[in-house]
């Protein structure tokens, strides 16, 4: 544990207790912290350093070292409201401090304009409750900006054509290219495409202290041994401790906001490592959660002032909720591209950013890119009782000799075009508590409904057909697309506390500040109003540079105190 | 248990299962993160060897029977086989239900233990001969150029066709 954090007592009144360490609660503890405020961060998962991080595929994808444990916490999930939920996971998200970008892929695209006023520009969708958002991309650049030069992303500016407005380039150049990247390129540019560097929340060169990406190729799902990604972790939480206004307290698994009798929040009451209970109190409480424990604390939260969840006046608490739709088809290729070492994603395109509703049939859009993000297991192994799981072509042997040298020959050879689209809000679709299953600590498990709209299933269908047309454009020796089904599963967790003006139909507003309870703050995947297309923590990461900003605001105004 | 693995990773020519260890990981792997599958191996190796004399009742142990016998019982053992289209893995190879049959857990356990981070305390991998095997080279650590295509790239150049210049280009 570092030194120089400042231990605070559960009675001390803190300026601001921030449930979750994540993507959105780190920049927030930095920010609010480095300001001078008072901060305790609340973190369910444990403190892991760097030299705690490692390649067993086993501990980290088999034994959830990472990540929320089903067994610990299991899900349960139903296609729709009438259905009976069965247990089933649900969901993978980073239990752990620095969260879910402790592991992510680290692409970190900006959301476009079109992004927060898109229901202004199409209109109603059937089926859907889009809607704009409160606030514009020219609201959030700033922000975008200050991700990029704050927790280090790398990029070129003006290479896509298709790129919002920046006020200022990026801080180091892209990543190296990939083999991968270059044949995505070539053959994107054989199709009249617009294919560019990646943008990537990695370090290219090293900085703050920070090493370089040393190309490890152990990237999605696992931790990053020199600090080259840019998780909260790596470029949030040791600004945040060197404050000394910051806590950050580990093991702590929040499961109530305390609210007194104004019908103000007062403080957090969590379980310790050892399953005590302790409310620490404060003057103001940000949940930074993600998309599915923010919307279940409030729901836990529940009280005879507030029947149907905190702050959830609304009934929009839990719903709305949006994976981003996908499709992935893989290539074989006769030279070797060697695309297990490195990064994920070197080459990206936004071609098909915005559809033509008229001309495809359906509302959406979203981008393409050329990945490789298989680890030697993962790329072997299929899941038990399903088939050919695995990194092989369809119909390829399962064990066996010709099984060894399918894997000898399709490793070093192979990669994936990566379909990222729009989901569209469902008010049926969300997180909420399940009646009958609880958690190891005797709490509701989270409970998934979820059926894709229409529309979200026929994007991912065309962005699948126009990823094969690219792997047909490359030569491809062998190229598939795997099916495309209905989700029921998820890790990009949006919407389900989403922003906006009219309290009937959002839970937050344009502060983050819940419309109901003055002095809580809702800040991370569940503030998003629409999903973008499908790459999600730069814009959570940026509303929560913003959200700060807003919320020092208030506080200064006096605004936050009883 | 070895003659088993080998089937899954046959040793033809190049190391398979038994030069990657894979007994000894699958040994550890029972007394740590697979404790939950000892059942399935304790119910399921009799089962082997009792499939070996339906389909061959002269032969005597699974390990002393000849590899063509020793495949015949694996294919009768795989309710899956390789005939359908393939899923993406959602987030890695994350296992489903602890109690699978028998071969599907030996599946899962010797490429785990053939392919597992020879660098790890897993005990499988061993000189990180899966991993020579599939083509992955040693190390955790690479510099670029990665392969002989980006070695020969010339360097990023912006599209000659932007949108706008398209646009125009379809003016004309």
């Amino acid at each position: 544990m570092k030194t120089d954090q400042p231990k605070y007592k559960t009675t001390d009144v803190v300026d601001f207790v921030i449930v979750g360490s994540g993507a959105a609660g780190g920049v927030l503890a930095k920010e609010l912290s480095t300001n001078g405020f008072s901060v305790v961060v609340l973190e369910q998962g444990p403190y892991l350093h760097e030299s705690d991080f490692s390649h067993d595929e086993i501990k980290i994808l088999h034994e959830d070292f990472l990540t929320n444990h089903p067994k610990l916490q299991p899900n349960t999930f139903r296609k729709t409201p009438q259905d009976k939920a069965k247990p089933k996971r649900a969901l993978v998200y980073g239990r752990a401090v620095g969260g879910t970008s402790n592991h992510f892929t680290a692409n970190f695209w900006r959301f476009h304009e079109i992004d927060f006023k898109e229901r202004s520009k199409i209109g109603a969708v059937a089926g859907s409750t889009l809607v704009d958002w409160p606030i514009s991309y020219a609201d959030l650049e700033p922000y975008y900006t200050k991700v990029e030069w704050e927790v280090g992303v790398s990029g070129l500016a003006g290479a896509s054509p298709f790129d919002p407005p920046r006020s200022k380039p990026y801080p180091m150049p892209p990543l190296p290219v990939k083999a991968n990247g270059i044949i995505f390129e070539r053959a994107a540019r054989k199709l009249g495409w617009n294919p560019f560097p990646a943008p990537m929340a990695i370090l290219s060169q090293p900085r703050a202290g920070r090493s370089a990406c040393v190309n490890c190729g152990f990237c999605l799902a696992f931790g990053c041994e020199v600090g080259a990604k840019s998780s909260s972790l790596a470029s949030m939480i040791p600004l945040a401790e060197k404050s000394g206004k910051c806590e950050i307290r580990p093991n702590s698994y929040v499961h109530k906001i305390e609210i007194d009798e104004k019908g103000r929040a007062t403080g957090a009451v969590y379980f310790d490592e050892k399953k005590n209970v302790h409310l620490q109190k404060a003057k103001a409480v940000i949940l930074s959660a993600n998309g599915a424990e923010t919307p279940r604390l409030l729901f836990l939260s529940a009280s005879s002032k507030f029947p149907d969840g905190l702050a959830n006046s609304s009934g929009y608490v839990g719903k709305n909720l949006m994976f981003n739709s996908s499709a992935v088809s893989v290539g074989v290729f006769e030279e070797q591209t060697n695309d297990y070492k490195g990064f994920a994603v070197s080459r990206i395109l936004h071609d098909f950013y915005e559809l033509d509703a008229q001309k495809v049939g359906f509302y959406g859009g979203g981008g393409l890119d050329a990945r490789y993000d298989m680890t030697p297991i993962g790329f072997a192994f299929g899941r038990p009782g399903e088939r050919n799981t695995s990194g092989l072509p369809p119909n390829s042997p399962r064990w066996g000799k010709d099984f060894k040298a399918a894997l000898a020959h399709n490793f070093t050879r192979t990669f994936e075009i990566f379909g990222h689209g729009t989901s569209l809000p469902i008010t049926n679709n969300g997180f909420d508590v399940d009646p009958d299953v609880k958690d190891a600590w005797g709490l509701p498990a989270l409970r998934l409904t979820y059926k894709d709209h229409p529309d979200d299933l026929k994007l991912a269908h065309w962005l699948a057909a126009r990823s094969m047309e690219l792997l047909d454009a490359a030569g491809a020796k062998q190229k598939w697309t795997y099916p495309i089904d209905e989700q029921q599963f998820g890790v990009h967790l949006l919407g389900t506390c989403r922003m906006g003006d009219d309290p009937k139909t959002s839970v937050i507003n344009a502060d983050h500040q819940t419309h109901d309870v003055k002095n809580l703050f809702l800040c991370d995947g569940s503030s998003l109003v629409t999903s973008g297309r499908g790459q999600p923590t730069m814009t959570i990461m940026a509303l929560a540079f913003r959200a700060a900003d807003r919320i020092m605001a208030l506080a200064k105004r006096g605004d936050l105190s009883a | 248990m070895e003659a088993f693995a080998s089937c899954i990773i046959p040793s033809d020519g190049t190391p398979g299962a038994r030069e990657a260890g894979v007994v000894y990981f699958i040994d550890r792997a029972l007394v740590t993160f697979a404790v939950d599958d000892q059942k399935s191996y304790r119910q399921g190796l009799p089962e082997v060897q009792k499939r070996l004399h339906e389909l061959y009742p002269e032969a005597s142990l699974f390990s002393a029977a000849s590899p063509e016998q020793q495949e015949a019982v694996l294919e009768s053992l795989d309710e899956v086989g390789a005939h359908t289209a393939p899923r993406r893995p959602r987030g890695g190879f994350r296992p489903g239900s602890p109690a699978q049959p028998l071969f599907e857990t030996l599946r899962l356990h010797t490429i785990a233990g053939f392919l597992i981070d020879p660098d790890s305390d897993r005990k499988g991998n061993r000189g990180g001969v899966g991993w020579t095997v599939i083509g992955r080279e040693p190390g955790h650590s690479f510099q670029p150029p990665f392969s002989q295509i980006d070695k020969d790239y010339p360097g990023w150049q912006p599209s000659s066709a932007t949108p706008s210049a398209k646009k125009d280009a379809d003016k004309k």
